[in-house]
């Protein structure tokens, strides 16, 4: 029984990866926009995008990481 | 799979056995050997970076931008005497040009002279032939006035002799002048 | 386990996305002391190999025209090189060979990693987590060695009101501590996250009627980890570079 509450616990851990996509796609997604809008302050920007996907995904990997722990580690 | 090795070992190692097959990341028993081989593997690559690896391609870059440099010094200078002889051959070109300029100019003013010089002489010789052909024929104009009053003369004196007159040549003469005046 | 077990109850299939990343000895046994020689080992050495394949061997001509390797090496160099300078300052750059090391031990361990049937030191938190540790350390103590106690001002904010400036202080110092647990979970999580859904599409490979689906999903994953590799490595880098930046200059 406790096994499967932890399955449970895994599969809703694992919302936080499609809340961790809504985060990358709206960091990509303004950088675009940004960059459409002034495309030579574009290039001097992508470390700051990379850094910001980074941040956004980090947080998608951990409830990723959440939902491992529950299936394997408890 | 580790469980035989673990399973004596207490409430930790039964933890790790029960996490062993299912997340190897967190058999805490296997993070020894794999810090162990990492700080192995990060001193050799450190090592071999810093030692040889960026020094060289530092010295790599440094050269060619030395070299780029230089291309660029060298460039910049034939360029510079491409320029230089491109000035050199307009100086000369223009001054061949002048010198060109005054030989036609003295030619010119040569042949100038030289013509006015013919034409004066040609002009004075025309004058001359002019006089010369003018006094001929008022030489022959005279000549011809005389040969009229001789011929008046004659023939009033044969006019007059015919007329059974006697010739007054003193008359005749003056006869003839006044005729032959107009 | 138990996952396992009921899929092969159930439908013939088995999942073993996990076990790709179990520490092994090379050569027989199943001892893993702190000294054996295991797969880690072997690709790490792999690693190792491949820098100084690129780094060493490919530049050993020196050529002012370079070679195909040797642009690669070089490329990586300038690469790094004006990452350091750019997000972190000149005074940095004492610090590019310690960067350059990081930088490509993940870079080659992930695209390593990605061989098939290989192993991916890097999807291991012993490992991401002794990277990660490193730097922090490293970060700390030249931000106490170069600027003293003016480090600590790195958690006082001077521009917020003076109210608000304790709270903030605790949050800023929560958020310092948390840099190496973040920088050392997002590495290994997204080699491991990745490589496991490969596997969990290769695993309903085994249903003849999902395969075609399944071979392309993998496709499409395996392209997707080449460009994670490279991302997570840089990422990896560029903070590093801006944890540096915050030691050296901590007032900005």
């Amino acid at each position: 029984m406790e096994g499967q509450l932890a399955h449970i616990g895994a599969g809703l851990a694992a919302i936080g990866s499609g809340a961790a996509a809504i985060g990358v796609g709206n960091v990509a997604g303004n950088y675009l926009a940004g960059a459409l809008r002034n495309p030579s302050a574009a290039a001097s920007q992508t470390a700051t995008l990379f850094i910001g996907i980074a941040f956004a995904e980090a947080l998608g990997i951990f409830s990723f990481l959440v939902a491992l722990l529950l299936m394997f580690a408890v | 799979m580790a469980t035989v090795t673990t399973e004596a070992a207490g409430e930790y190692g039964a933890d790790a056995a029960a996490s062993a097959p299912g997340m190897p990341q967190l058999n805490f028993d296997h993070w020894g050997n794999q810090i162990f081989w990492l700080l192995i593997t990060l001193a050799v690559i450190y090592f071999v970076l810093s030692r040889i690896a960026l020094p060289r391609i530092a010295a790599v870059l440094a050269e060619r931008q030395g070299t780029i440099t230089n291309d660029l010094a060298k460039a910049e200078e034939l360029k510079r005497q491409a320029g230089e002889a491109e000035q050199a051959y307009d100086k000369a070109l223009a001054d061949a040009r002048a010198e060109a300029q005054n030989i036609i100019a003295e030619a010119k003013a040569e042949i100038a002279a030289e013509l006015k010089v013919a034409t004066d002489k040609a002009d004075a010789e025309i004058a001359a032939r002019t006089a010369e052909s003018e006094k001929a024929i008022s030489e022959i104009r005279a000549g011809a006035l005389d040969n009229v009053k001789e011929v008046a003369r004659d023939t009033a004196e044969a006019l007059v002799t015919a007329l059974g007159g006697r010739a007054d040549s003193a008359a005749i003469d003056a006869a003839v002048a006044e005729r032959t005046k107009g | 386990m138990a996952v396992e077990a009921q899929g092969a109850e159930e439908g013939g299939l088995v999942f073993h996305p996990m076990d790709q990343f179990i520490v092994k000895p090379l050569f027989g046994g199943s001892e893993v002391g702190m000294f054996t020689i295991t797969n880690v080992t072997l690709w790490m050495f792999l690693a190792v190999l491949a820098v100084v394949a690129l780094m060493v061997l490919g530049t050993s001509r020196r050529a002012i025209i370079p070679s195909r390797t040797q642009s690669v090496g070089e490329l990586a160099y300038g690469f790094v090189y004006k990452m350091v300078e750019d997000v972190a300052g000149k005074d940095a750059l004492a610090f590019f060979p310690y960067i350059m090391t990081l930088f490509m031990f993940i870079v080659f361990a992930n695209f390593l990693g990605l061989i098939p049937m290989s192993f991916t030191t890097t999807s291991h938190f012993a490992v991401t987590v002794v990277l990660a540790l490193l730097v922090f350390v490293t970060v700390t103590v030249v931000g106490f060695v170069k600027n003293g106690s003016k480090f600590l001002g790195l958690f006082w904010v001077a521009s917020a009101p003076l109210a608000l400036r304790p709270v903030l202080a605790v949050i800023e110092v929560i958020s310092y501590f948390v840099r190496p647990v973040s920088h050392s979970i997002r590495l290994a999580g997204n080699l491991m996250a990745g490589h496991a859904v490969i596997k969990v599409f290769a695993g309903f490979a085994a249903i003849a009627v999902v395969s075609p689906i399944s071979v392309v999903a993998i496709t499409a994953m395996y392209g997707l980890e080449i460009l994670v590799s490279f991302i997570q490595a840089y990422v990896f880098t560029i903070l590093t570079c801006v944890y540096l930046k915050d030691a050296l200059h901590p007032s900005h």
